[in-house]
């Protein structure tokens, strides 16, 4: 379970989060939707604890992320994050990509990691690429390898910010069919996206964050049906 | 002053034979049967070369670690490296490396006097290359690397160094002909085992300054294009992906 | 803190090696740039091939260690010509040379780095080579090359030291001959250093000061 506790969070002047209060249950998939600039690619990166936070708490499984105390090392390994930017490893072909961070920081046998890294390629489609660099391949690819490297690590919670933002028109769909088959084999994620579609088919619950705040949270139907705050009305009427 | 510009012209257009300008008489057959013992040392000067260059690598990759650590005595230590390293001559460095250090009553050989000096150098020119290296390595990847879990140290060595070492690879080529050129001034420390050093030996021997040191400049230019060629086409392995 | 026997007339002395390295780099730095920027045209104008046997004979200097150099430069004239020039005067005609070598290849880079289709931009509104040069290309390629330049000319104040070998008499060379009379070479050296650091120092940062400025634009 991530419960996130009046969180609050400043780049400089500027507050980007003002007080976010939510709570995720495991198995849930809880998609984040807002315009740029409302704050909901930052919490994210605050629940794997890459931000700390200026107060608020967020715990995952009962751990505190942003405690001196807490390993975060240790933590994120429960925390698989994918950013809109995939951050493919240049110099590491798509096998070494992802059998990095098993190897590494499970210390993991080379042979085990490949094993596991073989599963989660064939899983997103990339099992014929195992050998090549990932300047050989498309965004799509890209970005699918970027997922499979963070379930390498068999990671109880995935977070995806914005995951098919910089992605050309047609390869978009192949990176949400992934997600979508992710969700319904149970993956616990939180996901901020622009693809209203994609909200409303696989979340649970979709949240509308505007300007740092957490404006309505409901089932995608509700929402999206009948928004209840005036920004998520003229939201949605700007999407459509 | 119409001898000179007749000399000067005879220079330029020689009637004769090449190995003859008035009174100079180019002996090239004594500066070659002298070959084989600058050849010797023309391995000796790429010995140094090349380990200074190691060397200098590791330490432009710890000063590169210390940049990048956030404390302040580490930081300024290798700051001052750098900069003393690239703001004062490489001939001082081997000075101070061999004269400087006798102050305190260390008395290094001149081989090792000049590997310290060349290798002093060489790391901090290499560290300033990683730096701009490191500006075109974008800051999502220690990130992407941090948030699978990586700590700060691995995702250095695993992600940010491997890339900083292949985009600093021309560079570091040059370097290494920076290397091979520096090894000249351990002659002034007393080095006369390396190719210039050997020369030198020769030249107060023979007398033939101009042949031998002539042939020293060609030993000279065909190592530094055998690195430089070399580098080319080891990157063009290396920058495959 | 140093208990020193270093007199006066001995600090005048170094003053002197001093002037010495400043008036060779200054001197070199001028003659090597003005060739340089001619070295360079030339090599741009004539294109790789027909610049070829230019390219090659400047890369010589790149190639060769500098100590070489100033030998053979000097035994040439010495020996083979058997001119009476000074030493001071082998090492300037060497080390500009050197500096235009070195230069060519940063005008050559600066050019390179005027984009073909802003130079056609150029023409095409009417202007002529000379223009062009004048008013496009020189200012977007200073931009380029300032930088490296001034890293070029700090390079050369620094290898001036090996003057020494064609009986040159700077900085390096005078600090040398008072540590064999003084015998403190570790003091004697620390000024002499100091001296190349002062005058290198803040040039290198204003170099890396413009570079920065002008790469983002």
């Amino acid at each position: 379970m991530i419960e996130i506790q009046n969180v609050r969070k400043s780049f400089g002047d500027l507050e980007v989060l003002k007080g976010i209060d939510l709570t995720v249950q495991r198995g849930e998939v809880v998609t984040v939707i807002g315009g740029s600039g409302s704050g909901k690619s930052t919490l994210l990166t605050c629940i794997n604890g890459l931000e700390p936070i200026d107060s608020g708490r967020i715990t995952i499984d009962g751990t505190e992320v942003h405690a001196k105390s807490t390993n975060l090392n240790k933590l994120r390994r429960k925390v698989g994050i994918v950013f809109q930017q995939w951050n493919a490893f240049p110099h590491l072909t798509v096998m070494e990509n992802v059998t990095l961070a098993p190897r590494k920081v499970l210390g993991m046998a080379k042979a085990e990691a490949e094993a596991i890294a073989e599963k989660q390629l064939r899983h997103v489609g990339l099992g014929d690429k195992l050998t090549t660099y990932p300047s050989r391949l498309s965004g799509g690819q890209q970005q699918r390898m970027a997922i499979a490297r963070a379930l390498a690590m068999s990671p109880d919670y995935m977070l995806f910010d914005e995951v098919t933002s910089a992605l050309d028109p047609q390869l978009v769909g192949e990176v949400l069919e992934t997600l979508k088959m992710l969700a319904e084999e149970g993956m616990t994620m939180i996901c901020v996206t622009h693809e209203m579609g994609f909200a409303r088919d696989v979340s649970k619950r979709v949240a509308f964050f505007h300007q740092g705040i957490m404006a309505e949270i409901g089932a995608p139907d509700q929402l999206f049906g009948d928004p209840q705050h005036p920004e998520t009305q003229k939201f949605l009427a700007n999407v459509r | 002053m119409a001898a000179r510009i007749t000399r000067a012209a005879f220079l330029l257009f020689p009637k004769g034979r090449i190995t003859q300008m008035f009174d100079y008489t180019f002996q090239w057959k004594q500066a070659l049967n002298r070959l084989p013992q600058m050849l010797d040392g023309a391995m000796v000067t790429m010995e140094i070369a090349i380990l200074s260059m190691g060397l200098g690598i590791l330490l432009a990759i710890l000063l590169t670690v210390m940049r990048l650590s956030g404390s302040r005595p580490l930081m300024a230590f290798a700051t001052t490296w750098v900069e003393i390293a690239r703001n004062t001559p490489a001939l001082f460095q081997i000075y101070m490396a061999h004269f400087g250090v006798a102050s305190f009553g260390i008395h290094f050989s001149p081989f090792v006097s000049l590997l310290i000096g060349i290798t002093f150098n060489n790391a901090g020119y290499l560290t300033e290359n990683f730096r701009g290296a490191l500006k075109a390595i974008p800051d999502t990847q220690g990130r992407a690397g941090r948030s699978l879990g990586l700590t700060q140290l691995q995702a250095f060595r695993h992600i940010i160094m491997p890339q900083m070492l292949r985009i600093s690879f021309l560079p570091m080529t040059n370097q290494m002909v920076w290397a091979i050129l520096m090894t000249s001034l351990g002659v002034t420390v007393g080095m006369n085992s390396d190719l210039y050093g050997v020369t030198q030996d020769l030249n107060a021997l023979t007398f033939r300054t101009f042949e031998l040191f002539a042939l020293a400049g060609v030993i000279f230019y065909l190592i530094t294009k055998a690195i430089t060629f070399g580098g080319r086409l080891i990157a063009a392995r290396l920058f495959r992906y | 803190m140093f208990d020193t026997a270093l007199s006066a007339n001995d600090l005048v002395f170094l003053a002197k090696g001093a002037g010495i390295t400043i008036l060779v780099t200054a001197i070199s730095v001028v003659i090597g740039t003005l060739l340089g920027i001619l070295f360079g045209v030339i090599r741009v104008q004539l294109g790789p091939v027909l610049a070829a046997p230019l390219t090659f004979f400047l890369d010589i200097f790149r190639s060769v260690p500098l100590l070489i150099q100033l030998v053979l430069g000097n035994a040439f004239v010495g020996m083979v010509l058997q001119l009476q020039i000074s030493g001071f005067t082998v090492a300037c005609i060497v080390l500009s040379l050197y500096t235009s070598a070195y230069c060519a290849e940063i005008v050559r880079g600066g050019i390179d780095a005027v984009p073909e289709i802003t130079r056609r931009a150029a023409r095409s509104l009417g202007l002529t080579w000379g223009q062009d040069m004048r008013y496009i290309v020189l200012p977007l390629a200073t931009r380029v090359a300032l930088p490296s330049w001034i890293g070029l000319a700090l390079g050369v104040m620094k290898d001036s030291a090996l003057v020494y070998v064609v009986q040159v008499t700077e900085l390096l060379k005078s600090t040398q001959i008072l540590i064999t009379r003084l015998q403190e070479p570790l003091f004697l050296l620390l000024i002499c250093g100091a001296f190349y650091f002062i005058i290198s120092f803040p040039l290198a940062r204003f170099g890396g000061y413009l570079e920065k400025r002008w790469s983002n634009d």
